[in-house]
């Protein structure tokens, strides 16, 4: 007994050291920065200003929401029927749905400028048929896309493990005891795959709030989220003490929605899958 | 399911798939461009595949970019599996949900707050010994290993959970002592962790461009700080041109793990008799 | 066997953890060649006996004594014994050859010769031709016959058997009891056994240790814990019991349920309380009236070789196996031999068990743990 708890604390040491060093430590930099100014004198200046920024905060989450809610209408759909498909198939979709995720996201980011802009593929279709060109790049509406497109893939393929793993015999159970096929997907299907759906609302929902990329490249500089302004911050005004403390309201904001997010997954979980 | 519904599905699938792969394509496609333009094709060429391999600069940023993800993986991998292994042998379930939250920290927090939260510690460190340049490759890869860990350690922990204690002790038992048995008996059964967990490693590291954008230095360009800053300006078809590479590379590497998979998973198939326990 | 000399000497050994007490001062030597069972329910510390002979964990205090030398301090490795594991422990990445080859290697032995010693092993345990399997392809029953190969094959000095059979059905379950008592008979190795099962202990072992709360309750052999259990745990334990509150007026005179009977014992003070234990199938059942005592018939089950009934007598419900049929709602009279009423010493166990008043098959069954894991 003694013996087995000593090499366990010997071979955590270097791990523990590491999360002390480089996961605790940078966070509590992040604090140290927030509330102190240049000269290192503590200060709350960071905090009152970001009530600057309060708009720029309520507009990422609604970006957030919006794109993570789009992904989970493309999604769930897509991951229900794959399920459904032949293991092969199924097996070979999975890896297609995983492989721009492997891809630098910046060309792909990149490369839609090349289907939306004012002479992009599609305006060019449209062209031979006298329409256009329309305005489909530097607007909110490309801005959601880039989000939905870089992050769908995450959130497919929890729904997709979990309709994957999914009892075949509790759908034909359900069906056994009237059932119809709408009625199976809302009472057994949905229920059960919500924890799915929680997993990929975080993956979705958290790199879309925080994004700057995206903004910059398909929104034309048009639209600032929160994620432009800290990078801003940093990389520009260098101003890491305002940076910091916007990074700590973010980080704060998320964790608050991801607590309610788990909240909700949770109640349902509790009573869904006999309902 | 009919067919109709059946047919509908699929097409829904295919749409899915062509959102997906629409950039892909397009990209691909303009790769070959025989003049400079990312929105009209002007005949094949095969000019910026050649620009791309005489780009010194694009190839040194490559060639950094996988030094990083071998060493930085490497790293990883080890400690994260010591780590895994104390942390499953450790005892007290306060200090271990603990050590799991902050585990996880790196993997739930949004990437930028990592990027700057690290950025700031090294930062920190160089003003405290008056140094202004910190960051550079060591900072870049001290990032690299801590986002990379969280997923080494949870690829490694279901295996490590899955394989019995007592073949630990059985090892023991019949004559090896414990570091011996470890190798012997249990790094076959978490094998497969590791390995998935290294590749998982050296692939996030490939592609990280939020974490490294905060904490790389002038002289440690990785290929997606190199890509960010091409794209900042008006891209050219190069850069197509090498997207285009590393998709056909990444597609070779996934239809080969796909097949050892396939394999792998065939094996155990002629061995179902053991159910009668 | 208790000629051969000691092998293993346990002294005073005590573990706990933190304020639990799991072994209080176990005393127990054990015979070279002798088949030595440790019986209990899960969690009165058998395995964990069996843990500190074979090296895995250390005692708090107390000593490990093998052939005379003291080896609290050897690790598990370097033990001359060996260990087969409730769930066999195979090394899954090995095959069966491999698998049985595995400390044989570890001596550094001639290819040749573990060759030979696998062949040996693998006809011993019935399983020849088995060498390449995998041993996920493996029957329940094939897996084990490997683990005992795996561990008799560097000829260990005692084997230790951690309740080696809990995994396997009924059936399966008898077979190798037989054949594992067999193989300890031919090779003459000491075989320390862990088991929960009382019926396994009876028919496998020279020596039954009954042990419950980290203690000792009984050693002896299968007989004398059947025929003289030394509390009413014991009793209770092996076999079935009925357990009554009884007083010892002088030799050969015991008092229950209300009146005098004779019986074998002696040596107790002068109207000592006692417990008498009367085992269910020593009860002949008579007409009313024309036994010792009589009472009402409470339940009746049939069991294929006998009934069970369970007859009130004075409030107390009595557990009878007899051939002779009953109706519930009888009144029937039961009668005892002398010699067949076992007297007790009042203990910490008297009045916790022997009454089958709440008694119920499904219950017992319930609360069997034929699939108990863990001991500690």
């Amino acid at each position: 007994m003694k013996r087995s708890s000593l090499t366990s604390k010997i071979l955590n040491a270097p791990y523990i050291l590491w999360a002390v060093l480089f996961i605790i430590a940078p966070l509590i930099m992040v604090l140290y920065y927030a509330l102190t100014d240049r000269s290192g004198a503590f200060t709350w200046d960071n905090i009152t200003q970001i009530n600057d920024y309060a708009s720029t905060f309520i507009l990422s989450i609604g970006y957030g929401a919006v794109a993570t809610l789009i992904s989970l209408v493309i999604a769930y759909p897509f991951a229900y029927f794959l399920a459904q498909t032949k293991v092969s198939f199924q097996r070979m979709s999975v890896m297609l749905v995983m492989l721009p995720m492997w891809m630098s996201f910046l060309i792909r980011t990149y490369s839609w400028i090349t289907i939306l802009g004012d002479s992009g593929v599609i305006n060019r279709f449209l062209g031979i048929f006298g329409i256009g060109p329309l305005p489909l790049l530097n607007n909110a509406g490309a801005v959601i896309l880039g989000m939905v497109y870089n992050f769908l893939p995450y959130m497919i393929l929890p729904i997709y493990t979990v309709m994957s793993k999914m009892d075949r015999s509790l759908i034909e159970a359900a069906e056994d005891l009237g059932c119809g096929r709408m009625q199976c997907i809302r009472k057994v299907v949905f229920p059960l795959s919500v924890p799915g759906i929680a997993s990929g609302f975080t993956m979705v929902f958290v790199p879309s709030v925080s994004t700057f990329y995206i903004t910059q490249k398909l929104g034309g500089g048009k639209i600032n989220l929160i994620g432009d302004v800290i990078e801003g911050q940093f990389q520009v005004a260098n101003n890491f003490n305002l940076g910091a403390s916007l990074s700590l309201v973010l980080m704060i904001m998320i964790i608050i929605c991801l607590a309610i997010l788990n909240y909700f997954a949770d109640s349902d979980d509790d009573g869904g899958v006999l309902v | 399911m009919t067919a109709k519904t059946s047919r509908l599905a699929k097409l829904y699938l295919a749409l899915v798939f062509i959102f997906l792969y629409a950039p892909m394509v397009v990209m691909t496609v303009f790769s070959f461009n025989g003049n400079e333009s990312t929105y009209t094709m002007h005949g094949f060429s095969l000019q910026w595949y050649e620009r791309l391999f005489s780009d010194t600069v694009t190839m040194n940023a490559l060639k950094n970019t996988v030094i990083l993800a071998v060493v930085s993986a490497l790293i990883s991998t080890v400690l994260g599996t010591l780590a895994t292994i104390g942390i499953n042998s450790m005892k007290s379930k306060r200090v271990k949900s603990a050590l799991m939250t902050t585990t996880n920290i790196p993997m739930m927090n949004p990437e930028i707050v990592t990027g700057i939260s690290m950025m700031l510690l090294f930062v920190f460190i160089g003003r405290m010994f008056s140094k202004s340049d910190t960051l550079g490759f060591g900072t870049i890869l001290i990032a690299h290993i801590t986002f990379q860990l969280p997923y080494v350690i949870l690829s490694i922990l279901p295996k490590l959970r899955q394989t019995d204690p007592r073949i630990f002790e059985a090892a023991q038992d019949l004559g090896c002592p414990p570091a011996n048995a470890f190798i012997k008996v249990v790094l076959p059964q978490i094998m497969p962790g590791i390995v998935s967990g290294a590749i998982m490693a050296f692939t996030l590291s490939l592609d990280d461009f939020i974490i490294s954008y905060f904490t790389n230095g002038p002289d440690f360009q990785t290929l997606p700080i190199h890509i960010f800053s091409m794209t900042k300006k008006r891209v050219k078809p190069d850069m197509y041109a090498l997207s285009t590479l590393i998709f056909v590379a990444i597609f070779i590497l996934l239809i080969l793990m796909n097949i050892a998979q396939a394999k792998s998973d065939k094996k155990p198939k002629k061995s179902k008799e053991d159910a009668e326990i | 066997m208790k000629n051969n000399p000691v092998i293993i000497d346990l002294q005073n050994i005590c573990v706990s953890y933190g304020d639990t007490t799991i072994l209080n001062n176990i005393n127990l030597q054990i015979h070279d060649g002798e088949f030595v069972t440790l019986l209990g329910p899960s969690g009165c510390g058998k395995t964990t006996t069996l843990r500190i002979i074979a090296g895995f964990l250390q005692q708090n205090s107390g000593d490990v004594i093998f052939e005379g030398k003291n080896i609290n301090g050897v690790p598990a490795y370097k033990r001359q014994v060996n260990t087969i594991f409730q769930r066999y422990a195979l090394f899954p990445h090995l095959n069966v050859y491999e698998n049985i080859a595995f400390g044989l290697r570890l001596k550094k032995m001639k290819e040749k010769d573990i060759q030979a010693k696998v062949r040996e092993m693998l006809a011993l345990v019935n399983l020849k031709g088995f060498g390449s399997r995998n041993i996920d392809s493996l029957s329940g029953g094939q897996q084990q016959r490997v683990a005992i190969a795996r561990a008799l094959a560097v000829n260990p000095r005692v084997v230790l058997l951690d309740e080696p059979l809990g995994a396997l059905d009924l059936k399966l379950r008898k077979d190798m009891q037989i054949e594992l008592k067999n193989i300890q008979q031919k090779l003459g190795i000491t075989f320390i056994y862990v088991t929960h099962d009382q019926e396994e202990a009876l028919s496998m072992s020279d020596t039954i240790v009954v042990m419950n709360n980290g203690e000792i309750q009984h050693i002896g052999s299968p007989t004398d814990v059947y025929n003289e259990p030394k509390n009413a745990f014991v009793a209770d334990f092996i076999g079935e019991s009925n357990i009554l509150d009884g007083v010892m007026h002088e030799d050969f005179s015991v008092e229950f349920s209300g009146m005098r009977f004779k019986c074998v014992d002696k040596g107790f003070k002068k109207d000592e309380p006692v417990d008498v234990v009367i085992r269910p199938e020593d009860i002949d059942v008579t007409p009313a009236g024309k036994g010792m005592l009589d009472g009402e018939v409470t339940s009746v089950t049939f069991k294929g070789v006998h009934y069970e009934i369970i007859v009130d007598i004075d409030n107390f419900k009595w557990m009878i196996q007899t051939t002779q049929k009953a109706e519930v709602g009888d009144v029937i009279g039961i009668s005892i031999k002398p010699d067949e009423m076992h007297i007790m010493k009042k203990s910490e166990y008297s009045g916790l068990y022997g009454d089958y008043s709440s008694f119920s098959d499904e219950f017992d069954e319930l609360s069997d743990p034929t699939v108990s894991q863990e001991d500690e």
